[in-house]
């Protein structure tokens, strides 16, 4: 099939008072129609950024896109011009945030809010995107939409919250629904649901899901495609059932590892050692180096590239490119 | 496209949400403020007063009567006559016309421009900022009275008629007035502008327009409230030491500043005190009032900002 979105080394960089940080460094990877890709890794790996640069969210002077292409059904969202972007964003593309409570406007019912993507793409008059808001605060599980209209969002749960963004954002029937960790702020039971919404969402209308998560749980449960990320860089994809059974970096293993598992009492929870390299101070090798059990010579002064493994899946590692040379 | 039959209802709360609305939150709120209400009921009076009262006066007409120059209060004359025999209670509420038309207008006029010019300049930033804060900062580098006194004198240099005098005064106003206002508009925008709300409008794909007006400034409003309210009192006072000094509404128009203008005639201060206290007391009331309701609008609707 053909790819909706497709990345080609994106690069994003902020600026810092102590310098410029590659926050996102030569990311590639395409989202096919109908697909959910997951990105994974943990905090300050790049993750976000990723998201907000496919939304144009990272705005100078403080950081910038310094390379590559995103490209969505044909063009490149980098080089559209401000009119084109805005009436593709909330419209093909749409986006829930992380912070349900945070991402409304306290000041306005969440009638209004449902309505107003409705009124910008769709040109709805306010009647037809009042009955369609309606709607789709019943779809999104909600009873009683009538006076959820008329309510602020300080008077609904966070739950609630997250279920009119999840409304907002399927208001226009986009092609791509990015979700930066949906359900991070939400307690477990809620998490499911909300998941379960998503998931229900694209199997109605075959949208596609970039899934930003740090919950192997949610990926395992949620994804397609898998990209873990690491320090800006992605260090492994693949299919989701190949990459639970067989994690090639040593870092989707410790990933996999630090994960509990149902019914197992250990003393303690495995947990990679050490943390994230600083992004200032970053030289050319493994950025997972330092961490790492299986660390080479070679691991130390030059930077494995992304290679094809015999299963599908690919890996940014020199213990697979060396097994490649020796056998 | 139906939602997925696993996904389970959520009920919304069992309250009653009209009952909860934040303008009725607040009034209840700024009604339990005894000091307030007695604000409030100071400043409506003083409207009513004003503006309803000489609709009862016998003397609207400000006839000039020899026969009763310079009357100590009577009971034809509740606060006496001046030394033209006009009828002083009548031209307290005529010149309370004038001075809360004055400051209520210059309130609209610099809160109007203080909000649009503080959240473009906070919401756009770069040159279109610079430009309009310094502007506002040279505004704010010159002490306002002096400027105030220059205009003034120039408006009498130029001999502007005196109806419109009043309209140049309120101008006047709101030029030294918008600065401060712009200011703190523009930090609020600028603290506004990074929330995660904002970035959710962005990613809906809005207008600048709709994000601006739609989604800021109702942001503001309360403050704006405040801002705007307390902004009254100080016009008022400004125009009343203007015509004091009569470099703002000419007499014959009356304005509680230059009534109080007899107190600058040693024999009118000393034996005809009729003649400056009413209207010394209608600013003094006014104006404290104001800032008491002020203040019990800043508690109740920007509770940040409590001392």
């Amino acid at each position: 099939m053909e790819p909706l979105m497709n990345i080609d080394r994106l690069s994003t960089v902020f600026f810092t008072e102590d310098g410029k940080v590659t926050a996102v460094d030569e990311v590639s990877f395409s989202i096919r129609e109908g697909e959910t890709v997951c990105i994974v890794g943990e905090s300050g790996c790049g993750k976000s950024v990723t998201a907000m640069s496919i939304m144009g969210l990272v705005e100078e002077p403080g950081g910038k896109i310094s390379g590559g292409s995103i490209d969505f059904r044909g063009e490149d969202l980098l080089r559209l011009d401000k009119n084109t972007l805005r009436s593709i964003r909330g419209n093909e593309i749409a986006m829930i945030f992380q912070e349900p409570m945070s991402s409304l406007n306290p000041v306005m019912r969440i009638g209004e809010q449902i309505m107003e993507p409705l009124l910008v793409h769709l040109r709805m008059n306010k009647k037809q995107a009042r009955a369609r808001a309606i709607e789709l605060i019943t779809q999104v599980g909600i009873s009683r939409p009538e006076q959820i209209m008329g309510s602020y969002p300080h008077e609904l749960s966070g739950g609630m919250l997250q279920r009119i963004m999840i409304a907002i954002a399927i208001s226009c029937g986009p092609k791509l629904l990015i979700a930066d960790e949906p359900t991070t702020a939400l307690d477990v039971t809620i998490q499911a649901q909300i998941l379960d919404l998503l998931r229900g969402f694209k199997e109605n209308s075959g949208m596609s899901i970039l899934l930003i998560t740090h919950d192997l749980g949610v990926v395992a449960e949620m994804a397609d495609y898998v990209i873990v990320m690491y320090s800006g860089q992605i260090v492994e994809e693949g299919g989701v059932v190949e990459l639970f059974q067989n994690p090639k970096h040593p870092y989707t293993r410790g990933l996999l590892k630090s994960k509990p598992v149902m019914g197992q009492r250990l003393e303690e929870l495995y947990s990679i050692p050490g943390q994230v390299p600083s992004p200032l101070a970053l030289e050319p090798s493994c950025y997972f180096h330092d961490r790492c059990g299986h660390c080479m010579d070679v691991c130390r002064t030059r930077q494995p590239q992304l290679q094809e493994t015999g299963s599908g899946q690919k890996v940014a590692c020199w213990l697979y490119e060396e097994a490649e040379v020796y056998v | 496209m139906a939602a997925d039959s696993r996904v389970s209802e959520i009920t919304a709360p069992r309250v009653n949400l009209r009952k909860s609305s934040l303008f009725r939150q607040s009034l209840r709120r700024l009604l339990h403020n005894k000091l307030a209400v007695a604000g409030f009921a100071v400043v409506l009076f003083m409207f009513v007063l004003c503006f309803i009262g000489p609709f009862f006066s016998p003397y609207t007409d400000n006839k000039i009567n020899m026969a009763m120059m310079n009357k100590a209060p009577n009971l034809q004359h509740w606060l006496g006559t001046d030394a033209l025999g006009r009828d002083i209670l009548t031209r307290v509420m005529q010149a309370g016309r004038i001075s809360l038309t004055v400051g209520l207008a210059s309130m609209v006029l610099s809160v109007f421009l203080g909000a649009l010019l503080g959240a473009v300049a906070g919401y756009y930033g770069g040159l279109l900022d610079q430009i309009i804060m310094r502007i506002a900062d040279l505004l704010m580098t010159i002490p306002s009275l002096p400027l105030l006194f220059i205009f003034g004198a120039l408006l009498s240099e130029w001999k502007i008629k005196a109806d419109y005098r009043m309209y140049i005064v309120m101008l006047m106003l709101s030029m030294v007035n918008w600065p401060g206002l712009a200011r703190m508009v523009r930090g609020q925008m600028l603290s506004l502008r990074e929330r995660e709300f904002m970035q959710a409008a962005v990613v809906l794909g809005l207008r600048d327009r709709r994000k601006l007006f739609g989604h800021l400034l109702p942001n503001i409003v309360p403050l704006l409230i405040v801002m705007a309210t307390l902004n009254i009192g100080g016009a008022i006072l400004s125009e009343s030491v203007l015509s004091f000094f009569g470099l703002g509404v000419m007499p014959p128009t009356p304005t509680w500043g230059n009534m109080i203008d007899a107190a600058n005639n040693i024999l009118d201060f000393q034996e005809r005190p009729w003649l400056w206290i009413p209207p010394g007391l209608s600013i003094f009331a006014t104006v404290i009032a104001i800032n008491i309701f002020g203040d019990g609008l800043r508690d109740v609707l920007d509770p940040k900002q409590k001392r």
